[in-house]
């Protein structure tokens, strides 16, 4: 047996297979690591219901343990619902400069006529940005394009 | 009909099932065919949450069930009488206006009916709830932004919309059906007033349809029968192309 942390160490081994750059401790799909009952219960949570790129990442932290060849269990909840609230700050700077901008808080998501929020663009910084949609390559992200540099880019949109 | 806590539970949480699986369908059928590549992408992520939730509350069902039938059994192997959801999710995608419409009127629904539905007792249910609710608020101002553009845009889209409006209108009371089983589970603090969440919508979709400028039907006729099995004609052609390879070949796996 090795300490939980260990666990967690072994954990930053496994990438999200949609983006590359966050590992799936970065993401905050892992809940909470547990010895129990002679074998790690590894707890993680969906980002959105119909993630395709969940089963990936359950095959991935089983594929870490198993070349340790440790015991464990995975255990899938929902509750309490992640957001983007749960991403790491270190996750959000190793977004950025991949070139996805990292969440900004967006208030209440059914407030129609919100105040627009701001986000900046991660290629040349500028906050002269606009939404193309809301909707992007996957699940999580929005598409905006930059008003400065014009650059397209993807937005890591804020879910809570 | 006395019905029992586990059988009103199964009924209960494969209404929420079918009401996403069908509608998810429905939405995944505009994948290639959207009206621009945005759109094309946003109704099909859409499409994956809506997918993605029916997984959920399946799986739940199959658990409440208890039958060694899967969530997979239960989205591909019944006919078309046992499937339970609103006649308004299986209605064709006909143009863009209809679907946004069709699609607005279910999200309004929604979101409220999750509101709810997140403060079960049931913990399980509550979990799901409280995930899909953060999907929905999105589906929802996706939707209203759009009846709006459409409603409030050029001469030719706000007829096209009053029109999708005027058709779909009358599979939009049965939203708010309840029976026994809404009544058992109310009473176990498990389920949801739907009656009650009835004002609500309608306060919210006077409110977008105000602002784009689209009158309410004057009409009154409400058209019901998915919650008891009785579809219209449409139900049975989803189910045969969605079933397909179940059907075809049973059992098989990818
Ligand atoms: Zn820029």
């Amino acid at each position: 047996m090795v300490s939980e942390k260990e666990i967690w160490q072994l954990l930053e081994q496994v990438s999200d297979p949609e983006i590359p750059v966050l590992t799936v401790v970065d993401l905050g799909v892992v809940r909470t690591v547990e010895w129990i009952d002679n074998e790690y219960v590894i707890t993680i949570t969906p980002t959105y219901s119909g993630c395709p790129a969940m089963q990936y990442i359950e095959k991935g932290i089983a594929e870490v343990l198993t070349d340790k060849g440790f015991d464990f269990k995975i255990v899938t909840t929902l509750s309490p619902a992640w957001t983007t609230d749960w991403l790491t700050k270190e996750g959000r700077e190793k977004l950025n400069k991949y070139g996805i901008a990292p969440p900004v808080d967006e208030g209440d998501k059914s407030v129609l006529f919100g105040p627009p929020i701001v986000v900046p663009c991660p290629l040349c910084g500028s906050e002269n940005t606009k939404m193309i949609s809301q909707f992007g390559s996957t699940a999580c992200k929005a598409h905006w394009q930059c008003k400065d540099c014009l650059e397209p880019f993807d937005y890591f949109k804020c879910l809570r | 009909m006395e019905i029992n806590k586990q059988d009103a539970l199964f009924e209960f949480v494969l209404r929420i099932a079918d009401d996403s699986l069908i509608l998810g369908h429905r939405i995944s059928e505009w994948c290639g065919h959207g009206p621009i590549l945005e759109e094309d992408i946003a109704l099909t992520n859409i499409a994956l949450d809506f997918v993605g939730q029916a997984t959920n509350f399946y799986d739940y069902a199959a658990k409440v069930e208890g039958k060694c039938r899967t969530a997979d059994d239960l989205a591909f192997l019944r006919f078309e009488r046992e499937y339970k959801n609103v006649l308004l999710v299986e209605q064709p995608n006909g143009h863009f206006g209809d679907t946004i419409a069709r699609q607005f009127f279910f999200d309004v629904f929604r979101k409220l009916f999750f509101e709810e539905l997140a403060k079960s007792t049931d913990e399980e249910l509550a979990g799901i709830a409280e995930k899909s609710l953060l999907e929905t608020k999105y589906h929802l101002r996706h939707s209203s932004e759009w009846m709006i553009r459409l409603g409030d845009g050029t001469e030719e889209s706000h007829a096209k919309i009053q029109e999708s409006v005027d058709t779909l209108w009358r599979y939009t009371g049965e939203l708010f059906f309840s029976n026994e089983v809404d009544a058992l589970l109310l009473n176990e603090k498990i389920g949801v007033d739907i009656a009650a969440l009835k004002r609500p919508w309608e306060k919210q979709v006077r409110e977008i349809l105000g602002e784009a400028t689209i009158e309410i039907p004057a009409h009154a006729w409400q058209q019901a029968g998915g919650r008891t099995g009785v579809h219209s004609e449409h139900l049975g052609y989803l189910l045969t192309e969605l079933q397909y390879m179940q059907r075809a070949y049973p059992g098989m796996e990818w």
